[in-house]
């Protein structure tokens, strides 16, 4: 049995017939061809995959397409405007905030809902806000930096 | 990981979901916020035919002061009761033990329905209401009942719940004046589930302990009171004594049950609910002024 969903993803809105047991992640990836979302450990606890969902982080392992039908839905590819960085993109990148790059986009993707939440979270704060997304290079230090700084530029 | 095939349905209201939980009787489950079955769906050890989406219904998500007590819809995240300043302020165990599960992903998607529905023997909300005590209201597509969550968890990953009911609501009752609670767990750092942990729920009156529920999980099968470390409290000046010799029976409860894995043997397990039960009773205690 396939369902019809529709889902707008960075503002565009696409239509497809799915399998009800596709995830989010793969619908993203291979459906939409958006493979700026990674698929880190696949059991709900690396946040390689995280993206918004109305606004909200979550890990798109762990939602089925179907039930992200009718909403909305940001990746990493949703976040720059044109050439200009979002300030969390532009932390990573001024901080060095990453060595082989695969946990980045849901580093972004969870340090942007963060700094939503939070605007001014002390270092502390960010630490607790990444407990659901690893890094198995960088010992998260320039990732905490980055992320200072993203709020930084934000005030 | 791929799960299993399965038939899917988004009904908008109640009627429909409980409808449909009694044509598919035995065969379907309830997706709530998918944070525990689509992990055991991912595994194949848990492999539905149908999922029923109550995600679609609108009206059960809310935390609303309702006479003496408050009432929590099914559908209310963890991020929503971390966050409620009605929680916070009433039953500041439960805010706590919310803000603590896994992490702000998580804690976006994942409702206090369906962590009591699906009753993981480390789950940190079962153990918080049965130390608030109160109740869970199940709705078949006929009828409406209120399970007292003393008799809610039954076994491992087992309820009270026939398979045609959705949980709608949870009940808290008020908690008396000069009452305290608090949460302490051990956590596996990794998954952020309790290897123990300890809910506890005091009153004080004239300096002694009148009323004590305290509740375990991550120990045993399921989220179960510690009775006998509330009778000791009980009647008592809760001294530092007392509570050391009150948390020694923390585990008594669950030692036939204790589990033991990769993350902490049997032994390990009763020593740290011992650790915490001292920590959360002392904590509660104190914070009942």
């Amino acid at each position: 049995m396939s369902t019809e969903i529709t889902v707008t993803v960075n503002g565009t809105a696409h239509t497809a017939s799915v399998e009800p047991r596709l995830l989010l992640a793969h619908f993203l990836r291979d459906v939409l061809d958006l493979t700026g979302t990674h698929i880190g450990c696949d059991t709900s606890q690396c946040g390689a995959c995280t993206v918004h969902l109305n606004g909200e982080a979550v890990k798109s392992c762990t939602v089925f397409a179907v039930q992200a039908n009718g909403s909305e839905v940001t990746t990493v590819e949703g976040l720059a405007d044109g050439d200009s960085y979002s300030h969390v993109q532009q932390g990573f990148w001024d901080e060095h905030g990453l060595q082989c790059g695969f946990c980045t986009p849901g580093m972004i993707m969870t340090a942007e809902a963060l700094l939503k939440q939070n605007p001014n979270p002390s270092e502390e704060e960010i630490r607790a806000g990444l407990a659901g997304n690893y890094c198995r290079c960088t010992g998260y230090q320039n990732i905490v930096n980055a992320i200072g700084a993203a709020a930084k530029a934000g005030r | 990981m791929v799960t299993s095939s399965f038939d899917y349905f988004a009904p908008t209201t109640l009627d429909e979901a409980t409808s449909l939980l009694s044509r598919y009787r035995g065969e379907a489950k309830v997706l709530a916020g998918g944070h525990s079955l689509i992990p055991m769906m991912k595994l194949r050890l848990a492999e539905p035919g149908i999922l029923v989406d109550i995600g679609q219904i609108d009206g059960l998500s809310y935390i609303r002061e309702d006479g003496d007590g408050v009432s929590i819809g099914s559908m209310t995240t963890y991020r929503e009761m971390a966050t409620s300043s009605v929680i916070q302020s009433r039953y500041p165990l439960l805010a706590d033990a919310s803000s603590k599960v896994a992490d702000l992903q998580v804690r976006n998607r994942g409702t206090i329905g369906g962590s009591l529905a699906h009753s993981d023997p480390a789950g940190d909300i079962p153990a918080v209401v049965l130390a608030i005590g109160g109740s869970v209201v199940a709705r078949t597509r006929r009828s409406s009942r209120e399970i007292a969550i003393d008799r809610f968890q039954v076994d491992l990953l087992t309820t009270a719940l026939h398979d045609n009911e959705i949980i709608t609501e949870i009940k808290l009752p008020s908690l008396a004046a000069g009452t305290g609670t608090a949460y302490s767990k051990f956590h596996n750092p990794a998954s952020h589930y309790a290897i123990t942990g300890v809910a506890a729920v005091v009153t004080i009156s004239g300096g002694v302990c009148t009323e004590a529920r305290v509740a375990v999980t991550g120990a045993g099968d399921k989220a179960t009171r510690a009775r006998r470390t509330e009778r000791i409290l009980r009647g008592k000046e809760l001294t530092p004594a007392v509570i050391r010799r009150a948390a020694e029976r923390a585990a008594a409860e669950v030692e036939d049950t204790l589990n033991e894995d990769i993350h902490a043997t049997a032994e390990y397990r009763v020593h740290m609910t011992q650790v915490h039960a001292v920590k959360a009773i002392e904590a509660a205690v104190a914070a009942a002024g």
